[in-house]
């Protein structure tokens, strides 16, 4: 009896959370997928169905049509997006990881009482709204912003700078959200290192650069992956930060489908970007899934 | 030994500069004087009183709270739930479906999930509003719960629970008794996290809202198209202050309650 409740438990326990996930996460992705290789239809939903009765499948398979997908590649506008959002998501990512790095870096080597203060410091932006955070920028960055008025008053610049609708505002941006998703795998790598290897290296005649280079950096490879992986994935689909300090000539393929799905109503076509940019992050997604079941 | 170098110090310095300058600076000028947000015209709370009067963002507000209170309560169910199944169920049918569903929406870009989603309720039918935007948003923070809830799990003397199954208690019991007091904190921790991920969310309500529930970063992010107002300062400052006092008085109460559950 007992044995036949602990079954009991144990089963709704799993069910609960995995039919939820199945109806609100894996069967909305078949529905983009099945949208996506549907006709566009000036209609309400706008589209026409693809295979509505299960009876009829092979003619109606016969009818798929693969018009959104070829319509992306012979637009050169999505292929553009698409190569600019990864090279936007690319160039962040190296510089959150430069940034980042001598931070987490940094806060590995303070005194024991002060790590989690610190710890608690990066975290809290974290937790303050990414709309809001991307707000304050704009204020920072237009022509007549205080990064502006700062610089003319230090006497570097006599014109202002137009920073706000250019990529460098998209850079500034994707740093300034991701750079806690950043530094917090690194700080839990090099927090864990042990610092009698380092201390074997220079007592071994090596330099701390050196030291720094052939121990520090290959035993923190896991917390730069992982680090690296959270801010990239997103970047790459990133639709507020382009929308917000971008310019209109700033090119990410979230905005795309953004203006696809609100401006142009075209579900078909924004289902195929948003299948095709979910075969783009597969591979780092899978990975991503890998290193955190080996953590768990 | 760990050396805290001049280098180690100036990065720390500068980097935290970064994360918070941009906030402070917004948080200020919600106090400005003048319309004009890159010009100090002296303190004043003025924005503060207009925005009170403002009946569209506080229907937002209250909106955003709803949704933020059910969707964070409910996700933090199914989120735990899922973290035990991870956890404690060993191999089942699907198992790594699972795990993959519970880890992919982490690292999903926000435009797929929103159409994904939107395209689903369309399908069945579904009218859009409250319902939509909250079933979105237990969907993609009952992941993180999960996560944040395994951790906890993992690190847990499982002997204790044994031991209370050895003393007869029933399973639903043990795990009121025994394992939800033990992992209290991760689900306390989850549910913030939880419903600070539904205050914050303008790509996925976007897209799953209908008429009457538009959330209140929606309202931002459509007043800020229109350009910086200290009003929009305002309702930043209120957010973010919301937020910070949230997160510090739970982190205080957890070094409070820490020390006292120690042998």
């Amino acid at each position: 009896m007992a044995g036949l409740r602990l079954f009991f438990g144990r089963w709704i326990v799993t069910i609960v959370p995995y039919v939820w996930l199945l109806v609100f996460f894996l069967a909305p992705f078949l529905i983009v997928l099945k949208i996506s290789f549907s006709a566009t239809a000036i209609a309400m939903p706008p589209y026409v169905p693809v295979f509505d009765q299960l009876a009829g499948f092979w003619e109606k398979a016969k009818e798929l049509s693969f018009d959104n997908y070829l319509w992306l590649t012979q637009d050169a506008l999505y292929i553009k997006a698409y190569l600019s959002s990864l090279k936007i998501a690319v160039i962040s990512t190296l510089i959150t990881l430069l940034l980042g790095y001598p931070m987490a870096l940094a806060m590995a080597r303070a005194p024991d009482r002060l790590r989690p203060i610190l710890l608690m410091a990066v975290i809290l932006p974290f937790w303050t709204s990414f709309l809001i955070r991307v707000y304050a920028w704009i204020g920072i960055l237009k022509p007549e912003g205080l990064l502006n008025q700062a610089l003319m008053a230090t006497g570097l610049i006599t014109e202002p700078l137009q920073i706000i609708n250019t990529d460098w505002a998209v850079y500034i941006g994707i740093v300034y959200s991701y750079l806690p998703f950043m530094v917090l795998p690194l700080y839990a790598t090099l927090e864990k290192m042990d610092y009698r290897l380092i201390e074997a290296a220079t007592d071994l005649g090596a330099t701390p650069l050196k030291a720094f280079w052939q121990i520090t950096i290959p035993l923190s490879l896991p917390g730069i992956l992982a680090g690296s992986l959270l801010v990239f994935i997103p970047a790459v689909g990133e639709f507020v930060i382009p929308d917000l300090l971008g310019g209109s000539d700033t090119l990410m393929i979230g905005r795309t489908l953004w203006v696809e799905f609100f401006y142009n109503r075209d579900w078909p076509v924004a289902s195929a970007v948003a299948i095709i940019l979910l075969l783009l992050l597969v591979v780092p997604i899978v990975i991503f899934q890998k290193m955190q079941e080996r953590s768990a | 030994m760990r050396r805290f170098t001049a280098f180690n110090l100036t990065t720390l310095t500068l980097g935290m500069a970064f994360l918070y300058l941009p906030i402070l600076i917004l948080i200020l000028y919600s106090f400005n004087a003048s319309r004009i947000v890159t010009v100090w015209g002296g303190f004043s709370t003025r924005w503060y009183v207009q925005l009170m009067q403002n009946e569209s963002i506080l229907d937002a507000a209250w909106v955003t709270l709803r949704v933020g209170l059910l969707s964070a309560t409910i996700a933090t169910v199914l989120g735990t739930l899922a973290a035990i199944a991870l956890v404690r169920s060993g191999r089942f049918f699907g198992r790594t479906l699972f795990s993959g569903m519970v880890y992919a929406p982490l690292v999903m870009p926000e435009v797929i999930t929103g159409l994904s989603l939107l395209l689903l309720f369309v399908a069945i039918n579904f009218d859009r509003g409250f319902w939509t935007v909250t079933i979105a948003h237990i969907t993609f923070a009952m992941c993180f719960v999960a996560v944040v809830v395994q951790s906890r799990l993992m690190s847990f003397d499982r002997s204790l629970e044994e031991a209370a199954l050895d003393l007869g208690a029933t399973p639903a019991k043990t795990f009121f008794a025994v394992t939800l007091p033990l992992i209290f904190p991760a689900v306390a921790a989850g549910w913030m996290l939880a419903f600070s991920l539904s205050l914050d969310d303008l790509v996925i309500a976007s897209f799953t809202t209908g008429p009457g529930a538009t959330t209140l970063p929606m309202k931002i992010y459509s007043q800020v198209r229109r350009g910086v107002t200290p009003e929009i300062n305002a309702v930043c400052t209120i957010l973010v202050a919301f937020v910070a006092t949230g997160v510090l008085a739970a982190s205080v109460i957890g070094k409070v309650r820490a020390p006292a559950k120690a042998p």
